[in-house]
């Protein structure tokens, strides 16, 4: 101890040592320097044997890096100079160390160069002066005879005679240092290791120290402790860098103080606990805010779940085969239940439900995903929506049952017409015949076979007289079927034949009129009026002496003809096609003239000539129509099924809109007496209506539906073709596809 | 004429909406942070009433916000929040990429946090506001509150859950609130009471959750920790409207009760208090200790006719209710480790009744099987060793039906191994013309207080129907014979003769009496009214027409689905039978 004492008071003597040291060893801090003094104190107390002892790793490390410290070499130094009886011990590791420096690096060349005389003292056995080859494989040497040069420079020998195996195995048999013999490949010659050296590599193979007298597990002094001691480790004084402050540091506190000034480095927060920590949060409630957020509505709460969500549903809501199949095959948007029922008998049973987090997660995203509305429910009675009507009952008298059929026609009956009178009925077929009916018995009083399709029979509105208008392929007949009075027959005829006398027959433009003759005659037809095209439709004024006939016809303006039959005179009124007339009618009193083409009524002035109205029927296609009795209200049928009534004083569009028929109306009639009108159709119904009409302009028409009529057979799609009223009965007749005249009274 | 053209889309409703995509440019936010905001805020699309007008002109399929809505956002504190933690993220990552591990600790210390409170406030401008709204925050903190520890969430939101959805159980028990159970396959639905808001919520079975790789938990997080606010504020309102400590302490009695029992078993304490509190066994500490309950009583008021009569009811549904929250008083139940404990205890516990479990099923058990006074013990296995004499051995069902029922069900019905009867949705109010599936009736009839031994009766019914039903058949036949007599005698005369006719021997003239026509007059008004209905019906207006045989549809619908739930039933009953007999053959 007192020896390291010493080396601690002579450390200011090696200041000259220190500034040799390269510039990295400035930065080695005092720990380090303090392990490596440390291991050399420990060296300094060893005997000379410890030269292998010495951890070479340690001492490598120290001089490779160049870090070596001073400590070290100033007490070696200072030992050789002051203390010569330390010589013998300290010197070995210090020629160690200087060799190594050599290798590599060499930091202490001049140092080294002072102590020109070490090598008297050498007594390393690494420096071998036997072979001076030095420190080289021996192969290189294999083929030649010698081995290497001796200090003079004469080569060395090998040994004349080599060793082979036999010689070695008796060799191994016979010499009892056989175990300890080495060759020794510098020299070629076999060396007898002795008891010591045999000792020592025994130890190092156990991984022991060289020496045995070492005792690596000595207690060790701290020389740095927490303990004031009286006296200083180094006497040196203070380095000038420790009074002045270091520029790296004032650098980097300059940073941090701008960084603090400029914002960017926050005082560490302190931690809040308010977060997580609840209060009454409702203490002061105020309902102002309340009506801040108008548009806002709350969500929708989760619909409740039914029976058949239970673990232990009633076997009623269990799925059966078909009906889980259907769940299967169903997109899941369209599944009514968003799982299938299940039951368990045991509540220890029931598993954990698969989509419970998918459907979390969907309420999630209906939450803040989906548009949320207002959906007001209706919620009223359905009874509420049915309009209250006047009882059917009250609106007496209208047909209401079914009390005559008129059999005899062969083919679909088109059209039927009833005698002013009211006691007979024309019916017009497609099996080429007009047949005339008695009302009352049904009984078919007379059959004209008119040689084709009947499209239409009109019967002659006058009372005078007794004609019927028949429209059949391009001709329109007038037949006197000679039913009434023996006065009215004379006065008809007289009236077609009047005529003749007045006017002779002046043929003008595509009309002929010809008088019917023979056989013709005897069957009642008077006069055939010749059309260019295929007729359609008939109509008598009400004075029963014109009558219009319809051709439709697309590219034409040769659609209507007025007809003057007392005088057998024809006209066209119309200049211009305007559409395709479906068909045409007088008003009753007054000079008025309807035309109905596919999707209006045009109503002309016929003294002014010229249109005064023209009605839009908002339909498709109009198949039919009827002037009101009073003249100012017209119903029109079309083929998609509606019926419209105009008020002529209101407007032109529709004042009603009826859909009551569920396929085309074919034909539309008012009651000339009472307060009705009727619609057939193609369903093979009729429908009876109630439709007052008052005098009073202010005051609407009453529309009431009061009776559906069953009894036509639909054949073919066709049902009731055609309709008329009784003239003085609450009566209707009905013409059907099915070859029968209906009477519903 | 003259005057500047007037641009398209630059007024009415165009200006009104706002695409999302520009919302969120507008707020300047990204669009997860944007969805976050909107799910805070409580801010929803729109859908515009002309979707092509506001929309310029395109049809394109957008999302529309309300542009007052996007403005009401533009002033929310926590937008610039969201900014803030944006940049720090930022930060972070830079001095992380710099290795500058001082700067990283220094920025997580300063991480920026928000609070929700204000939030909650402005959402819910009044505390029933926010009761109307407890539903999907109860739902959502119940299921993160049975999520595993690990992934998925943070730690602490799942405690947060567990320890919030525990309080609010403890409120319901404390309040006697809850009302109706009902044991789904997805879960168990509880509805309770709370300050006159129905409030209902779905807790998940105790099971792991198999979580799904199509879920956004982003989202699910956003929501729950918007959820959490609001349930530890209501939780705190509710605990003092009821004068009970928040955060809730136990009951000094009870604690040390349960203090002996096991303390030695957690290390934490703070985890042992929150699993006693979660054990729901023990009341819970007051801020004024009362002995008893002070149940507020209606004042009587003096009212006269219709008054009088609602009054009446209101006592009487009040009475009922009194009735219904003491179903299980005086009951002492041990759950066997087999059964939901929590559920169980819960509902147990908020109906009167006492429960405990075995001591090694969880902390918290207050008394032994062994007890002599137990009146119930709930066992879900088929049999068990060892039955006390003196107590029911009932399986779980029961608890919950005696609940929805409002009365104590025989026990019969759900002893071991018996076949439980259906369990039956409280949820569902059946009105007129739905179908009420038999097994409701009973219990209504039991209700009513209709006491009938059940088994008997069932048999009796079931025979009686049996003859019923053969007499009607009988009956029937009998009328189709009489009737083909009838008719065939008719035909045997009119056939002979024209057979005489035929022979053209002289006409047996014969004078059959004539069959007087019964002219049902009921019959034939009922009719002509419904001509009259079907004519009236032709009179409608096409829009009411419309909204008439829609309604009309459903009702129809409606009936067709009770028939065909009642045509199964009668199905299932009749196998049923059919199998009794075989069984009794």
């Amino acid at each position: 101890m007192a020896e390291s004492g010493e080396n601690m008071r002579s450390g200011g003597t090696t200041e000259e040592m220190k500034k040799v040291r390269g510039k990295t060893a400035r930065k080695r801090d005092q720990d380090e320097d303090e392990e490596e003094r440390e291991q050399i104190f420990d060296f300094n107390n060893k005997p000379a044997e410890t030269q292998e002892d010495d951890d070479p790793s340690d001492s490598e490390d120290s001089v490779y890096s160049g870090l070596e410290d001073s400590g070290s070499d100033s007490d070696d130094e200072e030992e050789e100079k002051d203390s010569d009886d330390d010589e013998d011990h300290n010197d070995v590791p210090v020629q160690r160390k200087e060799k190594k420096d050599e290798d590599g690096g060499v930091t202490e060349a001049a140092a080294e160069e002072n102590k020109g005389d070490e090598y008297e003292h050498d007594s390393s056995d690494e420096e071998d002066i036997r072979n001076t080859v030095g420190n080289i494989p021996m192969e290189w040497y294999k083929d030649f005879p010698h081995i290497g040069y001796d200090l003079d420079g004469k080569k060395i020998y090998r040994p004349i005679r080599n060793k082979d195996e036999l010689d070695e195995f008796l060799d191994k048999m016979e010499n009892p240092d056989y175990w300890r013999t080495v060759n020794d490949k510098q020299t070629g010659s076999d060396i007898i290791l002795s008891d010591e050296q045999v000792e020592l590599v025994n130890r190092l193979q156990r991984g022991q120290f060289g020496d045995v007298n070492f005792n690596e597990y000595q207690p060790s002094v701290e020389f740095f402790s927490s303990n004031v001691m009286m006296h200083p480790v180094t006497n040196r004084p203070a380095d000038k860098r420790s009074f002045i402050p270091s520029l790296i540091e004032k650098e980097k506190v300059s940073k941090l103080v701008h960084a603090i000034k400029m914002g960017w480095i926050k005082p560490r927060r302190v931690e809040d606990d308010s977060r997580g920590r609840y209060y009454d949060l409702w203490a002061s409630e105020d309902s102002s805010i309340l009506a801040k957020h108008r548009m806002h509505l709350p969500a929708p709460k989760i619909p409740l779940p039914g029976h058949q969500e239970s673990y232990n549903p009633p076997p009623e809501y269990l799925f059966t085969e078909e009906e889980r199949a259907l769940w299967e095959q169903q997109d899941p948007s369209d599944r009514k239940l968003p799982f299938v029922p299940m039951k368990f008998s045991s509540l220890r049973q029931v598993p954990a439900f698969p989509r419970f987090i998918h459907e979390r997660f969907e309420r999630c995203l209906d939450l803040y995903l989906c548009p949320r509305q207002r959906k007001m429910r209706v919620n009223v009675n359905p009874e509420d929506l049915i309009p209250k009507l006047p009882k059917p009952k009250d609106l007496q008298p209208f047909p209401t049952t079914q009390s005559l059929v008129y059999r005899g026609h062969s083919g679909l009956v088109r059209s039927i017409s009833v005698s002013p009178s009211g006691q007979w009925l024309a019916s017009g077929s497609d099996d080429g015949s007009v047949r005339f009916w008695e009302v009352c018995s049904s009984r078919c009083m007379r059959t004209v076979q008119v040689g084709g399709a009947v499209k239409n029979v009109a019967w002659n509105p006058n009372p005078s007289v007794c004609l019927l208008a028949v429209a059949l392929d391009s001709v329109v007949l007038i037949l006197s079927p000679s039913l009434a009075d023996r006065q009215v027959v004379l006065s008809s005829e007289r009236l077609l034949l009047g005529q003749q006398e007045a006017e002779p027959a002046e043929e003008v433009g595509p009309i002929t009129w010809i008088e019917a003759e023979g056989e013709e005659r005897n069957q009642g037809i008077h006069l055939k009026i010749q059309h260019p095209k295929a007729v359609h439709q008939v109509a008598w004024h009400a004075k029963g002496d014109y009558l219009a006939s319809v051709m439709p016809d697309h590219s034409s303006h040769l659609q209507v003809f007025i007809h003057q039959v007392s005088r057998r005179r024809s006209q066209n009124p119309f200049r211009k096609n305007k559409g395709l007339v479906q068909c045409v009618s007088f008003h009753p009193v007054r000079p008025y003239f309807f035309v109905a083409t596919q999707r209006s009524v045009r109503i002309y002035n016929l003294v002014k000539q010229e249109m005064t109205k023209k009605l839009q029927a908002n339909s498709k296609w109009i198949s039919s129509m009827a002037v009101h009795p009073g003249g100012d209200h017209v119903i029109c049928g079309s083929y998609d099924c509606r019926l419209s009534w105009f008020d002529l004083d209101l407007s032109t569009k529709p004042y009603k809109m009826l859909r009551h028929h569920k396929k085309a109306v074919r034909g539309v009639a008012y009651h000339r007496v009472y307060p009705l009108f009727a619609s057939a159709s193609d369903d093979g119904s009729v429908i009876v209506c109630h439709g007052t009409v008052y005098n009073d302009l202010l005051q609407n028409p009453l529309i009431v539906p009061v009776k559906v009529l069953r009894g036509h057979v639909i054949t073919n799609d066709l049902g009731v073709l055609d309709l008329t009223f009784h003239p003085t009965q609450p009566w209707v007749f009905s013409s059907g596809a099915d070859a029968t005249i209906r009477l519903f009274t | 004429m003259g005057g500047l053209q007037k641009k398209k889309f630059e007024r009415g409703s165009a200006t009104n909406y706002i695409t999302r995509n520009k919302a969120r440019k507008k707020l300047q936010l990204s669009l997860p942070d944007f969805r976050r905001l909107c799910i805070l805020k409580g801010i929803y699309p729109h859908e515009p009433k002309h979707k092509k007008k506001v929309n310029k002109g395109s049809t394109a399929p957008r999302t529309f916000y309300l542009l007052k809505d996007i403005r009401f956002l533009l002033h929310e504190p926590i937008v610039g929040k969201f900014r803030d933690y944006k940049v720090f993220v930022r930060k972070l990552k830079k001095a992380y990429g710099k290795s500058e591990y001082s700067s990283v600790e220094r920025l997580r210390e300063n991480k920026p946090t928000y609070k929700l409170d204000h939030i909650i406030k402005e959402r819910y401008p009044s505390f029933i506001d926010a009761l109307r709204d407890i539903d999907d925050a109860l739902c959502m903190s119940f299921l993160f509150s049975t999520f595993a520890r690990t992934g998925k969430c943070h730690v602490q939101t799942i405690q947060l859950c567990r320890r919030l959805t525990v309080e609010w159980m403890n409120y319901v028990i404390a309040s006697r609130s809850l009302r109706k159970v009902f044991l789904s396959i997805k879960g168990i639905y509880y509805q309770a009471e709370v300050m006159g808001q129905l409030v209902t919520w779905l807790v998940p079975y105790q099971f792991s959750h198999d979580h799904p790789t199509d879920v956004d938990y982003r989202v699910m997080a956003t929501f729950t920790e918007l959820y959490t606010t609001l349930l530890g504020f209501v939780n705190f309102r509710l605990y003092h409207s009821l004068n009970l400590l928040y955060p809730p302490k136990l009951d000094t009695k009870s604690e040390s009760e349960l203090k002996e029992a096991n303390e030695d078993d957690y290390a934490m304490n703070s985890e042992c208090y929150l699993e006693k509190l979660s054990a729901l066994s023990a009341s819970l500490a007051r801020v004024v200790s009362t002995a008893e309950e002070e149940e507020g009583e209606v004042d009587q008021f003096p009212v006269e006719g219709e008054d009088m009569e609602k009054m009446e009811a209101r006592e009487k549904e009040q009475k009922q209710l009194e009735a219904h929250k003491k179903i299980f008083e005086g009951l002492k139940f041990f759950l066997n480790r087999e059964v939901p404990r929590e559920s169980l205890a819960f509902v147990i516990r908020c109906f009167g009744g006492e429960v405990s479990w075995d001591k090694s099923v969880g902390i918290g058990s207050t008394y032994e099987v062994t007890e002599e006074t137990i009146t119930h013990q709930i066992v879900d296995r088929p049999n068990t060793d060892k039955q006390y004499i003196n107590r029911y051995y009932i399986q779980p069902q029961w608890v919950y039906d005696c609940v929805n029922a409002k009365v104590l069900l025989p026990v019969e019905d759900y002893f071991l191994g018996v076949t439980l009867p259906p369990h039956l949705s409280p949820f569902v109010e059946e009105n007129e013309g739905d179908y009420v599936p038999p097994e409701k009736l009973k219990i209504m009839a039991l209700q009513r207080g209709e006491k009938t031994a059940p088994e008997q009766e069932d048999d009796n019914e079931e025979e009686d129907d049996e003859e019923e039903d053969d007499e009607g058949d009988d009956e029937d036949e009998n009328d189709d014979e009489e009737e083909d007599e009838e008719g065939g005698a008719e035909e045997n005369n009119l056939k002979k003769m024209e057979e005489q006719r035929s022979q053209g021997k002289s006409l047996q003239v014969k004078v059959t009496p004539g069959k007087m026509k019964v002219v049902d007059s009921a019959r034939l008004e009922q009719e002509e009214k419904a001509e009259e209905k079907r004519l009236a019906i032709m009179m409608m207006k096409k829009k009411e027409k419309y909204l008439y045989d829609k309604i009309m549809f459903g009702k129809k619908r409606k009936t067709r689905e009770a028939n065909k739930l009642a045509a199964k039933r009668k199905a299932y009953d009749d196998a049923e039978k059919v199998k009794k007999k075989k069984a009794k053959k």
